[in-house]
């Protein structure tokens, strides 16, 4: 074991940039300060109508200046921010970057206003997709294709940041950001690169979007007049999800890189681990055991025990089924352990970004470890008796963060779950 | 690669296309002594053909309350998974499916085009389109289309249908999904991080929703029946194509412990995303090539029929291989299946390989082989962009 291997001799892996957007604002030091005051980015949406949905209030991200305004070019536009940020972080200047970028994408569609512009092109074939094609065959439409297409985004950001070879699109549903990361940690482990750029991004609230999500009861439709006080993780009162936007980047980098180049360091990714559920396309299983198993394999990865782990950055939605299957799962691995250590969910303050979640909340832990403050769980007023923890309720709080563990769970039976470190050594 | 990389092979093939199922058939239908007749159904969306679904029972792989959640292309993706599990001998060891990595290649799912026209039909004539859709939507928008909408459920369905959850993900970027699905799946068996994965991809053609993207930017070929190459001469284009491609690679000593008889072996994956105009985007091509450690004997490329990218893609392969190199432009017969291209490549490539041939020319602008292949380049040139290249050998 060299200084710059791990315990299983493998690259010691640092993180020496950062990039953020959320509803709270554009940057890290406005996220972080107004995630360590405990204020809440969720507001009435104004975007678009919400007239007649039980479901009228997310975290949209309405301060960034799109090329379009839709799903594709909100995406776009805070991917580029948090890129931009996290290699100015890392010193990375316009010499290009040496390294893959893994971006976990959003989901991208065409959307009712495209619809409407294609249909309102020609009076040829009955109104519908026959309409909509012969549109397209009349007036080609290259702009509309490229925000459209699932490599955009990535190819995109490859292409402006100079990334190394083909950029990968990937999607894991919410746990997609963190993903991204572990597609980067790979890559450093297999020794195919020193150096791996990990973007998400998530700007996807239209109104299809929370009608599809509140179709699933999902969503939360309380507190609708009250937009910050409606996602409660861990409370007894919580009832579902709020769906927000935002993005996240990272530059993960050997410990050896980053070094030589003298980089500035704010920790280490240090293991990952993750597991596939076959039960059910939108539920855990009842016994938690993929869960289970995620948790364990990436506390075993980073090669300690959960004994080191100082506080958990929650997965934490606020839904009823979520936050207790994860106390039980974390219960299952920590033992009464977990009821002593601290775990607080961002998705109090910011809402759900779903694609974007795991990277954001990657971003928040390297903050947490770095400053020694943790950000609290706040809308935390009526405790939930089965799930006793220390959910550090409604203020932040300063404390010794060595190691972090960070959840993320997606639909479709997605577990994936990362170990950081604050020192090197 | 490296001679501390393990060997990796593939041992189970899941293929569906226009011409049936299963591995065999197609090699049985295309690696005869002349290639058949193209399959196009030119009404399903006029004015373009595409090379549709087969007439399919998804109950042999899919259980019915498991069906009622999916669409069509999550169900071809399902159902070749569980073709290639079959073929590889893994479908009820459930030790096996439990510990296997499963990486997909995803599109964006499918929409209720019916919900879709009733919508804009009455938002037309509305004059408040806006709530009109809004109210819509919340009473006509199914529960379960959402969920057959996600890119990572065609995983999701895959892991609960067939037990398959060591992990799960899905990569998406149109054909460089499918390179990227490949290039993973061999970087993680070489290096040790897994030992035997299932990958594959699916698409599901037979649908104006899936083609009107494409339309957009004038892609699609409206021309006739034309092959990839017989396009050109009409301005070319694609024409889409279903496919479920789904392949078990396995490390080697993985497969050879368990008594499994490998198709071929993957000795190189490449990949690259660039301009593709000039001696730039030669040299890009030249160092993917210089990565695959080997020269082939013939060709199965991914061609669409788009004319940038099949010139691009023939002139250098017949400047590096010569004018005598045997290539395959598998979309002249199956159609362009996006996501699927590159893992449907490998198949039919693997496929050759196992049965020591090779297959007739698709067109008649393709030569004929006369020597024996035994390695293959497998070539998946992204209509819009996006680079990939495989070299497969006999295992």
């Amino acid at each position: 074991m060299s200084k710059y291997t791990d315990h299983q001799g493998r690259p010691i892996i640092v993180v020496t940039g950062l990039g953020a957007v959320t509803s709270l604002g554009r940057g890290i030091e406005d996220n972080w300060t107004a995630l360590k005051k405990g204020k809440s980015g969720i507001h009435k949406v104004k975007r678009f109508s919400t007239e007649g949905l039980n479901t009228r209030i997310a975290g949209t991200v309405d301060f960034m200046e799109p090329e379009e305004v839709s799903a594709p070019g909100i995406s776009y536009a805070m991917a580029d921010a948090t890129t931009e940020e996290a290699l100015a972080d890392a010193g990375f200047g316009h010499d290009g970057f040496p390294g893959p970028l893994f971006f976990a994408a959003p989901p991208v569609e065409l959307e009712w206003q495209h619809r409407f512009d294609l249909i309102g092109r020609t009076s040829e074939g009955s109104i519908g997709y026959e309409r909509m094609l012969a549109s397209a065959r009349e007036h080609k439409q290259e702009k509309m294709h490229s925000l459209i297409q699932l490599g955009t985004i990535a190819f995109r950001l490859a292409e402006k940041y100079e990334t190394q070879g083909l950029p990968i699109s990937l999607s894991t549903a919410c746990a997609s950001g963190a993903t991204a990361l572990q597609q980067g940690i790979e890559a450093i482990r297999r020794g195919e690169t020193q150096a791996a750029l990990c973007v998400a991004s998530d700007g996807s609230v239209t109104a299809e979007g929370l009608i599809r999500f509140g179709l699933l009861s999902a969503l939360t439709t309380n507190n609708q007049d009250e937009p910050n006080k409606a996602s409660r993780p861990f409370s007894k009162d919580r009832s579902g999800f709020v769906m927000s936007e935002g993005s996240a980047a990272l530059v993960l980098e050997t410990l050896e890189h980053a070094q030589n180049r003298g980089a500035t360091i704010y920790g280490t990714i240090r293991g990952v681990g993750e597991k596939a559920d076959s039960f059910h396309r939108t539920r855990s299983s009842p016994d938690g055991t993929p869960v289970i198993t995620a948790i364990s394999e990436a506390i075993k990865d980073a090669g300690i025990t959960p004994d080191d782990i100082s506080y958990v950055n929650a997965h934490g939605t606020s839904t009823p089924e979520n936050d207790r299957m994860e106390y039980n799962s974390l219960h299952a691995v920590f033992g009464d352990k977990i009821h002593s250590t601290p775990i607080s969910s961002s998705k109090s303050m910011i809402g759900h970004t779903l694609t974007a979640a795991g990277a954001i909340e990657a971003v928040i832990s390297f903050k947490t470890m770095q400053e020694g403050t943790i950000t609290p769980t706040i809308n935390y007023e009526t405790p939930d008796p089965d799930i006793p923890l220390d959910v550090v309720p409604n203020e932040k709080r300063d404390a010794d963060v060595k190691n972090i563990l960070s959840n993320s769970f997606g639909f479709g039976g997605q577990n994936a779950c990362l170990v950081f470190g604050r020192d090197v050594a | 690669m490296s001679s501390s990389q393990k060997e990796v092979c593939i041992t189970g093939i899941g293929f569906v296309s226009c011409y049936g199922e299963g591995a065999e058939h197609h090699w049985e239908i295309l690696g005869g002594d002349k290639a058949p007749a193209p399959v196009i159904a030119e009404d399903t969306v006029p004015p373009y053909g595409v090379h549709p679904l087969p007439e399919m029972d998804w109950a042999l792989q899919i259980p019915r309350k498991d069906q009622r959640q999916m669409e069509n292309w999550q169900r071809l993706g399902t159902y070749a998974a569980g073709l290639a599990l079959d073929d590889a001998g893994l479908k009820d060891d459930a030790d096996m499916v439990s510990t296997m990595d499963l990486v997909v290649a995803a599109g964006g799912g499918e929409r209720d085009v019916e919900t879709d026209e009733a919508i804009l039909r009455d938002a037309i004539a509305s004059n408040d389109s806006e709530q009109l859709i809004l109210d819509r939507l919340r009473t006509d928008l199914r529960p379960t289309l959402f969920l057959a909408q996600l890119s990572n459920l065609l995983a999701g369905n895959i892991s609960i249908v067939h037990k398959v959850t060591g992990s799960s993900r899905t990569y998406m970027g149109e054909e460089t999904a499918g390179v990227t699905v490949i290039q993973n799946a061999v970087s993680r068996i070489a290096s040790g991080q897994s030992t035997h994965m299932l990958v594959g991809g699916s698409y599901n053609a037979d649908r104006p929703d899936a083609l009107l993207p494409h339309a957009l930017n004038h892609y699609l070929y409206d021309g006739g029946t034309e092959g990839v190459h017989g396009r050109q001469a009409k301005g070319g284009g694609m024409r889409m194509g279903s496919v479920g491609a789904f392949l078990v690679f396995e490390e080697a000593e993985h497969a050879k412990a368990r008594g499994a008889k490998p198709y071929a072996k993957l000795q190189g994956v490449s990949s690259d995303l660039g301009k593709r105009d000039g001696d730039k985007g030669i040299a890009r091509l030249d160092t993917m090539y210089d990565k695959l450690g080997g020269r082939p004997d013939a060709v199965i490329s991914g061609a669409t029929g788009v004319s940038a990218a099949t010139s691009f893609e023939m002139d250098y392969l017949k400047n590096k291989l010569g004018e005598d190199i045997p290539v395959r432009a598998f979309q002249t017969l199956i159609g362009q299946p996006l996501e699927a291209t590159f893992p449907a490549g490998v198949a039919l490539a693997a496929l050759a390989l196992k049965n020591d041939g090779f297959y007739a020319p698709f067109e008649k602008e393709e030569k004929s082989s006369s020597e024996q292949v035994a390695s293959i380049m497998v070539t998946s040139i992204g209509h819009h962009c996006g680079e990939g290249f495989a070299l497969l050998g006999k295992a």
